[in-house]
């Protein structure tokens, strides 16, 4: 069996998750006090590094199913852009502005993508072109 | 470590009989639009009870979800026969793909706006400590649950809409769900202290 081998965009996306849910979770934490945004600055960033890294191994990786992947891809975004949408709401809803509602903002923008980049990524592994 | 694609290496002749189903079962399509309407109902009337409602209903079942699909059904569904298996899987799967993050949904957005009007998120709640422990659980179980649960959960599904799906695709993917299905069931348990300690102090 001839096997291509793929960037390790699963284990790259669980350490971003974990950055992401990290800073989330700091910025809970501490609310409604001051909280000092660069802790959490820094995990985003981190995280939305680890984002672009995996698009650009998975754009370098020379046997992709692409078809399969955008295929899968797009609907998973449709739905985790709601899904986002609706915890955005709620931050909104319940007076949170300003950088820290920037960086949450943020943060959901990169689970957002994230996570249908993986699932994409998990379904088109496994399809030959 | 780097990932492989897999050129669906033991795919056989006689693919196993499975059920026509739709990887998203779109008729469910509109019980979530409802159960989000209500959410958003819910959130926007500030109403105590609603959001109560939404939160322990939507954790609850998303508790027992988890710890039925771990300890219960999961070891049951990696012993059955390959057909069986199939064919559980094939009825089961896409219904937890609508299910599940709608229950998630509902849980954190209710949780969150029914802790702004208790006061329970404000880091001066007595009990604050709890709280950041339930984020972490949270956020833990969503690392497991959207990096490798729900991956192999929509990869299993394509696997199985092809004529000649692969076994070896299929039980590579099932081991995960199975285990990572157990992983969250698990931390359920530490949801369900955390939860009856914050609502008994």
């Amino acid at each position: 069996m001839s096997e291509e081998r793929l960037p390790p965009v699963t284990q790259v996306a669980v350490v971003s998750f974990a950055l992401v849910v990290s800073a989330g979770i700091y910025l809970a934490a501490l609310l409604p006090h001051h909280v000092a945004l660069g802790p959490a600055v820094a995990l985003l960033a981190c995280s939305a590094l680890l984002l672009v890294g995996n698009v650009i191994a998975l754009v370098l990786a020379p046997a992709f199913n692409w078809p399969v992947f955008l295929g899968v891809a797009k609907w998973a975004l449709l739905a985790y852009v709601v899904i986002a949408g609706f915890i955005e709401y709620v931050f909104v809803k319940d007076g949170t502005r300003g950088g820290v509602l920037a960086i949450l903002t943020c943060s959901l923008v990169v689970f957002a993508v994230h996570v249908p980049l993986l699932i994409g990524f998990t379904v088109a592994r496994y399809q030959p072109r | 470590m780097a990932d492989i694609a897999v050129p669906a290496p033991g795919a056989v002749a006689e693919a196993p009989p499975r059920p026509a189903f739709q990887i998203v079962p779109l008729r469910g399509l509109p019980i979530v639009a409802a159960v989000l309407v209500g959410l958003v109902v819910a959130i926007e009337s500030d109403k105590l009870w609603a959001l109560d409602f939404f939160h322990v209903a939507g954790g609850g079942l998303w508790t027992g979800f988890d710890l039925f699909l771990g300890f219960v059904l999961g070891p049951i569904l990696g012993r059955l026969a390959i057909p069986a298996r199939v064919e559980m899987t094939t009825r089961l799967m896409p219904k937890m793909l609508l299910i599940m993050p709608t229950l998630v949904t509902v849980t954190l957005a209710s949780g969150w706006q029914l802790g702004h009007k208790l006061g329970t998120i404000q880091s001066g709640y007595a009990h604050h400590g709890w709280i950041v422990a339930s984020y972490i659980v949270v956020g833990v179980m969503a690392v497991i649950a959207l990096s490798v649960l729900e991956p192999a959960n929509v990869a299993v599904l394509y696997e199985l809409k092809k004529p000649r799906p692969s076994p070896e695709v299929i039980q590579r993917l099932m081991k995960r769900f199975i285990y990572t299905a157990g992983i969250t069931g698990a931390m359920q348990i530490a949801t369900l202290i955390i939860m009856t300690k914050v609502a008994t102090a």
